[in-house]
Formats: structure tokens, sequence, C-alpha cells
């Protein structure tokens, strides 16, 4: 078992280690980690007087929340002064002169960042195959196929190998349609999207504006807490950020419920699912239940529709954001003959594959004569998927879904877009919804490989949901 | 010929809102920068930034709803219009398209003697753009980003137009009411008012033709050029047997004539959807009635008062209303003196505008002087001076030399109104004179012009030209 948060924090204070060799340690390890689960890692010089400061805080006995923490930062993350990508070619020089406010955040509470993760491109994949600068590779392995390379997942697939591989204590993900929760699942530790509204998108390279949000992807449900903590928080200049009072999400992490709790399962979820699949529900349900909690079946309506909804909205919006990278202002340009050459140029050269099918399919389901039938016809269904969602939330205080159809796969296998897509089928729903939703380690599938499982909780209702997944996590601890 | 022909005229206004901040940033917005200097992170396109609406638009947009009498929309929603160029950083104009803020609003314009409403289909909120200047170097097109995200309101007219006349009456009209409720500057030469001019032709009593848009016309003068080059364009080719195509033409201000943009140049297919990093704008009946206060006397309610209240003369009085610092300046000269209003007029849209045309001035620069002005007019009008001496003083008092008693005083201009004393010089002014008394008791009256100029020449111009005449009719009637 990796060592947690507060158990870093607890060493610290008692000087069983320093800063410095804490943030040494890992360093070392993203250094030379073959699993190519960061994009850069940050030089020591550049993280000097981080380290310093936070080292006087627990000599002067008033250390910050996450003081001294080593954490890997998603590479879609603006951070001052330090290279950041997208994992695209178009941002490879691209170095931002201003700080994403929920790194910021996590800068004023004392962490330290140990780089940049690796992701897909534009956070577009499931497999961290899409970077431009090389898949990522998931640290476990297939039991019975050990030479295998296999995905840690996507897009998050740096931050979570880079946490399940202990290069960082934690690391800042993305979740547009999973990308938080997917690549925890297939990496063995902890996922959490937020609710839509929670965290700041305010300098976050952006995917699909009414989908992305940031979150922590954890070695334990208590250090999601901690992170959360620290940013979530209203942001004036992110017009969608909520302004609601923010609760504290570690006080009572580890307190049982106050009231009985009824979870709903979602039967259509689990039709034509593997045994492994069906096991990992099973054992969630077997293991809850002895804490008195009522496990009830649910049907959505709208399941079906999910993921096609999300593949006309998601590539609808980033056509529109990835338009400003033209090579004009910033980032490779590639010359040209006319304007509209070097356009075509730097945007062709630019952006790898996965990306340019999305802009395209974004271009086409806008343009004049299809917006009626593919762009407003899925904002409507979206509509729906949320209407359902909060019709089952009347109905039950959680949702509990397998968080993927399946476990790591090689590197390389799922060549057709469509296959790829399919692993998000679990979690692009609570997306479409903008609900909070986290993925924990569950079990192993036969071949040794962890599974997860996700729970989703109302609006805002972050707190109960990590009180719920830290109960669980407790019950389906696995070892490695 | 042109005669059997009469034009369908729509406009689209743009008009620059005058709010310290830019619509969507905090940047600047003001004119006349270096380039690139108001420009922040946000209107740069940089990754991850977002917009953040500036609510004093909004504002203004309400204020605007009031004087255009527009249906005030309570939902509204921005959008992203995408296009690529290299002054629009984000690859997208954020506009409002579906759902403006504005709808259905009209105004009355003049049309010859008579009154014409003109309708307003809607009035929207969007983002100005950027600047390219190709003129700077052979090789390289530069781009100033400083407008990028100025605060625009697009006002949508509908083809209710009919002559070059009349677009200019509309747009005057719409600079006077927008400059009025203090929400644009009207400087149209800094493009803070701009016109797109949507033109067809037809038969009298036609079906409507197909029309041509004739883009970005910052000046009456190039609105009017264009519009009279383009609907004889139009008339020429259908004469000649051809067909209009709709499509959109530069007006090139140095040869005066409308050209065909390329089609690459505006065949977009802009993907309007709504813009994902804002929230639909939805306002609370309270909020938009909050703003009814702000918008202040309109021209119209100004003319009003001041023919029925002031009893001003029409032409003068639609002077003063021109432009609300011309009102406002009146206005105050009005509450701070007892001058009757018609004769403060008089003054001020003779004399006193034509010393600030001479002196390139502003007209609220008087606005600390009405004080002394209002004296001066008090003088006069009470006789102490004369209309010819107030003449005199009036650019030293508005050059500040000095209050008008001081000036008048020191010039020596106070006028000889002692009745004795004018009564001595009459009666030497007409000694020698029997034949023209005569003259004037046989019903001439020019005679008494005559002897008036000759008893105030006996004055040296200071006689109080009233009295003289009094005096004058007194004598020689006997």
């Amino acid at each position: 078992m990796k060592n947690s948060i507060s158990q870093i924090k607890k060493s610290l204070i008692e000087k069983k280690i320093s800063v410095g060799e804490l943030y040494d340690e890992y360093s070392a390890k993203a250094k030379s980690g073959n699993n190519n689960s960061f994009n850069l890692v940050i030089d020591r010089e550049n993280n000097i007087s981080s380290i310093n400061d936070s080292q006087n805080r627990y000599d002067n006995g008033n250390p910050l929340p996450l003081d001294g923490i080593p954490l890997g930062i998603k590479d879609l993350f603006c951070t001052k002064g330090i290279r950041t990508t997208a994992s695209s070619k178009i941002l490879s020089n691209f170095i931002p002169n201003y700080e994403s406010f929920v790194t910021q955040q996590l800068l004023n509470d004392g962490s330290i960042f140990i780089g940049k993760n690796n992701c897909d491109e534009f956070a577009m994949g499931s497999s961290n195959e899409t970077s431009y600068f090389g898949p990522v590779i998931n640290p476990w392995k297939n039991k019975n196929s050990q030479k295998d390379n296999l995905v840690p997942g996507g897009s998050s697939g740096g931050s979570a190998a880079a946490v399940a591989e202990g290069s960082c204590v934690a690391s800042m993900g993305t979740d547009t349609g999973g990308s938080i929760r997917q690549p925890a699942s297939l990496c063995g530790i902890v996922g959490l999207k937020p609710t839509f509204g929670s965290c700041s998108r305010w300098g976050i390279v952006a995917f699909a504006s009414s989908l992305d949000q940031a979150g922590p992807l954890t070695n334990c449900v208590e250090d999601a807490a901690y992170i959360l903590n620290s940013i979530n928080k209203h942001d004036f200049n992110d017009s969608t950020s909520s302004n609601h009072q923010r609760e504290d999400y570690l006080i009572d992490i580890n307190n049982s419920l106050e009231k009985k709790i009824k979870i709903g399962i979602p039967s259509d979820y689990l039709e034509d699912v593997s045994d492994d699949i069906l096991n990992q529900i099973d054992n969630t349900k077997k293991a809850l239940s002895k804490h008195g909690i009522e496990f009830v079946d649910v049907e959505f309506k709208t399941t079906e529709y999910a993921l096609s909804t999300y593949y006309i909205l998601a590539p609808a919006e980033a056509s529109s954001n990835l338009a400003r990278y033209d090579g004009v202002r910033y980032g490779v340009r590639e010359d040209g003959e006319s304007l509209d050459d070097i356009y075509l140029n730097s945007r062709t050269k630019g952006f790898g594959d996965e990306v340019t099918r999305r802009i395209l399919i974004g271009a086409y389901v806008l343009s004049a004569g299809y917006y009626d039938a593919y762009y407003r016809q899925a904002q409507k269904v979206r509509r729906l998927i949320k209407n359902d969602f909060q019709r089952i939330l009347n109905e039950v205080d959680f949702i509990l879904t397998p968080t993927t159809p399946n476990e790591a796969f090689k590197i390389g296998d799922k060549l057709d877009p469509i296959s790829m897509y399919k692993n998000d089928i679990y979690t692009v729903p609570t997306s479409l919804a903008g609900l909070p939703g986290i993925s924990i380690p569950s079990g192993l599938s036969k071949n040794g490989l962890p599974l997860g499982v996700q729970f989703i909780g109302n609006y805002f209702e972050e707190k109960t949901l990590l009180q719920l997944a830290a109960l669980a996590e407790k019950e389906l601890s696995f070892n490695e | 010929m042109s005669n059997n022909w009469e034009m369908v005229i729509g406009l689209e206004v743009h008009a620059q809102l005058k709010t310290s901040s830019k619509l969507f940033s905090s940047s600047p917005n003001k004119f006349g920068s270096e380039p690139n200097e108001n420009v922040n992170f946000i209107d740069s396109g940089m990754p991850g930034m977002l917009p953040v609406m500036n609510f004093g638009c909004i504002e203004m947009a309400i204020k605007t709803g009031y004087a255009l009498n527009f249906k005030i929309n309570k939902h509204s929603v921005f959008e992203r219009k995408n296009y690529f160029y290299p002054d629009l950083p984000q690859g997208y104009q954020i506009s409002q398209f579906e759902f403006p803020i504005l709808s259905e609003g009209y105004i009355n314009i003049e049309s010859g003697d008579n009154q014409k409403k003109i309708r307003i289909e809607r009035a929207h909120l969007e983002q100005d753009a950027g600047k390219s200047i190709h003129d700077i170097d052979p090789k390289y097109s530069f781009i100033d980003l400083n407008r990028v995200g100025t605060p625009l309101l697009e006002i949508v007219s509908y083809p209710d137009l009919s002559s070059a006349d009349e677009v200019i009456n509309y747009m005057s009209s719409l600079r006077q009411l927008l400059m009025y409720i203090d929400v644009c500057d009207g400087n149209m030469q800094e493009g803070s008012l701009r016109a797109d001019v949507n033109l067809s032709v037809r038969k009298k009593g036609q079906e409507l033709g197909t029309r041509c848009e004739i883009k970005n016309l910052n000046s009456f003068k190039f609105i009017k050029q264009a519009i009279e080059y383009e609907f004889q364009r139009q008339i020429n080719i259908i004469d000649d047997g051809g067909e209009i195509k709709q499509n959109t033409m530069l007006f090139d201000t140095s040869t005066g004539e409308t050209r065909a943009m390329r089609s690459k140049e505006f065949s977009h297919d802009y993907r309007y959807f709504p813009d994902p990093d804002l929230l639909p704008v939805n306002l609370t009946q309270e909020q938009i009635d909050k703003i009814k206060p702000l918008v202040g006397e309109l021209p119209q309610d100004k003319l009003n008062k001041y023919l029925d209240n002031y009893s001003l003369d029409k032409d003068i009085a639609k002077i003063i209303i021109a432009e609300k610092q011309n009102a406002n300046l009146f206005e105050k000269m009005i509450s701070e003196s007892t001058v009757k209003p018609k004769f403060i007029a008089a003054w001020l849209v003779g004399d006193i505008f034509a010393f600030i045309k001479e002196n390139n001035l502003e007209v609220n620069s008087l606005n600390d002087k009405t004080k002394d002005i209002t004296d001066l007019l008090r003088l006069i009008s009470d006789d102490v001076i004369s209309n010819k001496a107030g003449k005199e003083i009036l650019p030293k008092v508005l050059n500040g030399e000095g209050k008008p008693s001081e000036l008048v005083k020191e010039l020596g201009l106070e006028q000889v109104s002692d009745s004795e004393e004018l009564e001595k010089i009459i009666d030497e002014a007409l000694v020698g004179e029997e034949e023209n008394i005569l003259k004037f008791q046989g019903g001439s009256d020019r005679v008494l012009g005559y002897f008036v100029g000759k008893c105030l020449k006996a004055t040296k111009g200071k006689g109080n030209p009233k009295l003289i005449n009094k005096i004058l009719l007194e004598r020689l009637k006997k």
C-alpha cells in the first residue's frame, strides 16, 4: 500500500523525512520511469524555493494543507513558465505566462509539482495513444501475458500511470467523458470527477467546455478529499463556476454516513458484460450491504443515446475551442504561400488523427443544414439524460456502475474509433448530466488487472459521495 | 430611366458601446492607444482563457431598448460565430444569434415634410474584431488586437428606407439617440458607429429585388455615395438584361464605387452554436425596470419641451437638441438665470456656437462659464448695453477675460439711457432737418431710421436705441 497524503504529512511533521528528500524520491522515479507518464519533469532548480519554503513551514510548525506533497499535473493545465502542450504538436513549444486557477490553488496550499503528465492529445482519447509524445504504458501487466504493454486508459493516462507507478503522490486530471475515472479504473487507483461547475476551468486547455471538469487521481479516497478541498472553489473568471458554499470534504471522510443509504444499480448497464465486470458490482454490493446499505435495481431510459449524444456535442464544442490553434500568435507555425495555406499547413501538421477527426465531426454537426438534425437534437437528448438521472436520484441516494466495460487492453489493440469510444459507455452519461462520479478500485480481473466501480451522486454532493467511497474502499482494498 | 425605379434599403448599424472595459474581458475599451496595448490573455485567445460577461454592456443594451422602443428580452443567448481570420484570435466571434437581447423596435425619422416610422428588427450584443493592417510593409501584414472584444450593439432595421436621404436621417437619428443615452460616443471617424447597407431595387409597386450588402461604411458622405452608386449599378445591370446576384460589396472611398468581394471573402458557414463558456443572460423585470430612469430625456421630449414651455422657434430648438451637450448647456443657462429662454437660445445658436466653431472647442468646455454668459445676456436684455456691445464683449467673456459687468465698464460700453441727455442730443440732431421732418409726417418711415442712425452716431453708439426711438417719435409727431 502506497503512502497516503496524511501519512506523508505525518512523516514530514515528525521529521522522518524532509520535503527535499520526499521531492527527490518522487522526482527521481518520474525521471527514470519507463512508462512515459510525464511529458516534462520539472528541474529541481525550478522547485527549490518551493521546497525550502515548504520545509520552513514544517519547521515552524505551520504547514499548509498540501505542504510538500509532490503532484503530477496533466499537461492540459496551463502552468506559468512551464511548457504546456496538451500532448499536441501544435502546442509543443508553448510556455504559458499564467497559472491555471486549479493548479494555483494547489500551489497556494503548498504542494510541489513534479511535472506535466502525458495525456491524449487535447484530452481526446480513452487509451492515451493519441499523444504526440507517444503512448503511456500502464504499470500493471496481464499476469497471463506479461510481455504485453497495456494502455493506462485516457485521456488522463499519464496522470493515472504516474500515481500507480509511484512517481507522484497524487495527480491532477481532467474528465470530459470519463478521462479521470476510466484511467483510474484501469490503473487501480481512485479518480474523482466533481460536479460540473465545482472546479474552475480557467487556464485548462479546453476540449469540450460544457463537459470539462478537473479532478484528482489518487491512491485513496482520503487523498481525493485532500485535493478536492484545495481545488473546489468558486472562480469569478469562469462563468460556469458555481458559487455555492463549499464543504470540508476531509473532516468526516472516515465517519459513517448519517442517514440510511439507498443505492441504485442500473440493470441496463449490466446487460452483456463479462463476469469480471459483474463480479465488481456483486463484490461491492456484498461489502456495502454489511453496513446496512440498501441496493435496488433502477433502469435508465436514455443510456443507449448517451454515447452518440456525447460524440456530437463534445466534438462540436472542440471544433470551435480548437480554432484558436492556428499557428499565428503562438504554437507551432508551418509556412505557406498564403494565409489560408498557413492555417491549413499548421493545423494539418499540428493536429493528430483523432483530433482532426473530432474537429471534422464537430464542424459537420454544426454546419448549415445539419445543425438541427445533430447538434440541436443532441442538446435535447442531453436534457432527457439529465432528467433521467434526476428521476433516479429522486429514488436513490447514489448510483453504482462499473467504471469501464473491460480491463486494460494492449497498446494498439483497439484500432477503430467506435470500439474505443465504447470504453466510456459508463462514464459518459454522468458527464452529460454534469453529475459527480468517483471510481475506486474494486478488485482484479481473471488476468490480474485492476478494475473499478463508479459511484455517482447528486449535484454538489461530493461530501457524502466521498464518505461512501471511503467506506467501500475499506471493504474492497486489494493487494497488488 | 431611373425615375421608374425605387430603392429598398435595410441598415445594419454597429455601435461601439462606451463601457470602460471590453464585452468579455477586463482590458480597457478605448481608442487611440499604442497597437496591442489594450490586450490581455482573453483577447489574444490564449489556451484555457474564458470570457466573463461585462454586465455594463447589458445595461447599455437595455437603455438602448427603451430609447428605440424595443421589446427587451429577458432571455438572450451568446453564441459563437466561427470563422478564421488573423484579427479574430479565438477563431470565433461571440455574438447573439437566435436569441438577441432586443427585438421589434422602431424610431421615427423625417422624410421630406413628414415623419416616417422605421421598424427595427433586432439589436444584439457582439464582440468587435481586431484590425489587420496591410499597408505598413510590403511583405508582412500587421495585427492590432486593441479592438478585439470591444462591445458592439448591432442594430438591424427592416428594409423600410427608400432613399439615401432617409438612410442619412435614420442613421443620424440613431446616432443622436445613442449619444443622448450615453451608450455610444457617435464618433464615426474612429469607427464607433458603422453601417452595412442592404440595398435592392425594384420598379415602383413591384416585388422586392435581390439585395446586395455594402459593408462597413463609416461616414454619412460615404453612405450617400455608396447608395447612389449601388442604386445606379443595379439598375444598369437590369436595364442591360442582367440579373442581380446576391453579393457582399465593398465601397472604395477613393473611386466612390462599389465592388463585389471575392466569394472567398464572405462565403462562410459560421456554424453558430451557444457559447458553452457563458451562461444564457436571464434578466428579471426588476433589473430591466431599474435601467429605465437612466435613459433620461430623449431628443423628441426636449423638442416638445422647448417648443411648448420655452416658445423657441422649431429650427433653433432643433439645432440645440441635435447634440445632448448643446441641450445640457442650454438648460444649465436657463436654470441659472431669469433671462428669457428664447433670448438665450438665439444667442446660443448664434454667436456662442460661432465662437465654439471658430475656436475648435467642445461645447462642454463652456459648462463652467454659463453664469458669466447669462450675466452678459441679462445686461443685453435689460438694455444696459447694446446688442452690438454684447457681441463685442461675448468672446472676452468666453475666453475668461473678465466678468461681463467689469468688461462693460472697462470698455466704456454702457448705454446712455438717461432721457434728458438723449433729449438734448436728439434736439440738436433735428436742427436743420425740417424737410425730413415733413417727409416723416407725410408718411415716410424710412426717415425714422435715418434720424435714429444720426442720433446713435452722436452718442458714439452708446445711446439706447429703443429710448432714442421713443423720444424721436414723440418729437417728430409734434
